[in-house]
């Protein structure tokens, strides 16, 4: 389990725990909160569900795979810190995580 | 226009009708929220049913949209294993299975589509199946396995998909197929050559153009599939997939315009003002190409949420969307944007020798459609290029030296 922050563009703020084995997608989708719109459902197929990962985080979060990269290289804003929610996965070490949500997914 | 306290009522608890409720919410919606599914379970996904799931790669909870407790949160009375009989439009009223009605101000229907059975003997026994549930997909984990030995029929996504996740899985599997090619209804001859020899050298066998006359069973249970040329195919299960019908009876039934499918605008509104049509169901408009058509996608699913959840809610319609989806099998990722309508050439970017590639389907030189197997920018370029209709430089187009970006540029 892990406490999750999710922030919107807007600045809103979203706090919710997360079960291990989820992905920081699933974790917002699950909890209904806008601004990820995961599309695929986690196949890593439709690049909406670009977050900015915490600079404080991002060592723990882990290196994008070559098919993340590919399809980031696509999505809309996107910063060194980008990310696709889809393909982190939520464990014990990433509990306090916060991810910042783009303008747009699509 | 919009009544923010409307009742919405929304008949089928898939993908689309599920995020439909959550989008009215999320839209503001305050009025009652009724969702009805003949299935015992919350909305889920079912993509993963012949992929991840299959192979015991996710769980029940990863499979939902939402968890269960997420409706009575958000105050959607949803309602399991219930059945809608009759739509009664002269009172805006359901009728239900157990003889119950509910009122509705706004009817949304997500009924989605069934899997095609084949009239043959022995298309009853146990072990012929379809996936098209969760329940569907539980039945099937449940006889595949190593030393087992799976007959697929139908050599289409779903059923390659199967046959990717049976090997995975352990099983002998054999696909029989109709047609002289695999995908003949929806791919081209590159890319059915591509899957061909990638399934074969994962060990699946092919009956191309062959014809299934029935099943033969011992003590109730399938042994074998027969074919019309006299030989018969032993196997221990059997998964149809030889595609889907929608289920539109209700809106026939009550004088809807239908047109296999129900005929929506791009507001997925029916042609009663206080009933829309969303995903499998959905005979809609398709503006890049100028046509009407039905789809059995995801993707397609959402928008059409999209659209049903603003126009109730009175929020500006989403802007113009191509159409795309996916498939997995193996370690490929296939994408597909668009559709080939009218495509008078094809174009090959990539070697498909190397396992990643893109075939074009271009009418004149504006793209109509893109395959990308494990290829991105391919995809994600196509996909923009599809919407905004920009002519497209062919030269450029099949030299993989060339970025997608500086294609699209």
């Amino acid at each position: 389990m892990a406490k999750i922050t999710y922030i919107e563009h807007d600045g809103t703020e979203h706090v919710v725990d997360v079960k291990n084995g989820l992905s920081v997608m699933e974790g917002a989708v699950k909890n209904n909160i806008p601004g990820i719109d995961a599309d695929c459902g986690g196949a890593c197929a439709c690049a909406t569900c670009h977050v900015y990962v915490d600079e404080a985080w991002r060592e723990k979060t882990g290196t994008a795979s070559a098919m993340e990269e590919s399809m980031l290289d696509f999505a809309e804003n996107v910063e060194p810190n980008s990310r696709l929610s889809c393909q982190i996965r939520i464990s014990d070490a990433l509990d306090g995580l916060v991810v910042r949500m783009p303008e747009s997914q699509h | 226009m919009s009544d923010p306290s409307a009742h919405v009522v929304i008949l089928g608890a898939g993908h689309a009708g599920g995020t439909a409720a959550a989008l009215l919410r999320q839209y503001g919606h305050t009025g009652p929220i009724t969702l009805i599914g003949d299935e015992p379970i919350p909305p889920y996904q079912r993509p993963p049913l012949s992929k991840a799931w299959l192979k015991g790669e996710a769980d029940a909870d990863s499979l939902a949209l939402k968890p269960l407790e997420f409706y009575a949160e958000h105050d959607i009375d949803f309602r399991p294993s219930t059945r809608a009989e009759r739509l009664e439009r002269s009172a805006q009223l359901v009728h239900l299975a157990d003889g119950s009605t509910v009122h509705y101000d706004v009817l949304i229907l997500a009924t989605g589509a069934r899997a095609i059975a084949l009239p043959i003997e022995g298309a009853d026994l146990d072990g012929v199946m379809f996936l098209r549930t969760a329940a569907d997909a539980e039945r099937l984990k449940a006889a595949v396995g190593p030393g087992k030995k799976l007959a697929v029929v139908g050599g289409g996504y779903i059923g390659l998909e199967v046959a990717a996740s049976g090997r995975a899985l352990g099983a002998d599997v054999v696909v029989l197929e109709r047609e002289e090619r695999l995908l003949a209804r929806v791919a081209c001859e590159v890319l059915s050559d591509f899957f061909r020899t990638y399934h074969e050298r994962h060990g699946v066998t092919f009956e191309l153009g062959c014809s299934v006359v029935g099943f033969e069973g011992r003590g109730g249970h399938v042994t074998g599939v027969k074919l019309a040329d006299g030989r018969t195919i032993a196997c221990d299960a059997v998964v149809v997939g030889v595609g889907a019908a929608p289920n539109d009876e209700l809106a026939d039934d009550c004088g809807l315009e239908t047109a296999r499918g129900v005929v929506v605008d791009l507001q997925a509104r029916s042609s009663d003002p206080n009933i829309f049509a969303i995903g499998d169901v959905a005979h809609r408009p398709m503006p890049i190409y100028g046509r009407m058509f039905r789809m059995e996608s995801v993707p397609n699913a959402l928008e059409q949420a999209k659209q049903a959840a603003s126009a109730i809610t009175g929020r500006p319609a989403p802007a113009g969307e191509a159409p795309w989806q996916w498939s997995d099998q193996y370690d490929l990722k296939l994408q597909i944007a668009g559709y080939a309508f009218d495509a008078d050439e094809i174009l090959v970017r990539g070697d498909p020798a190397s396992g990643k590639f893109a075939v074009f389907h271009l009418k004149g030189d504006q793209l109509q459609s893109v395959e990308a197997i494990n290829a991105p920018p391919e995809f994600m370029m196509g996909r923009q290029l599809i919407l905004n209709r920009k002519s497209v430089d062919k030269a450029k187009l099949a030299d993989p030296s060339v970025s997608m970006k500086e294609v699209a540029a």
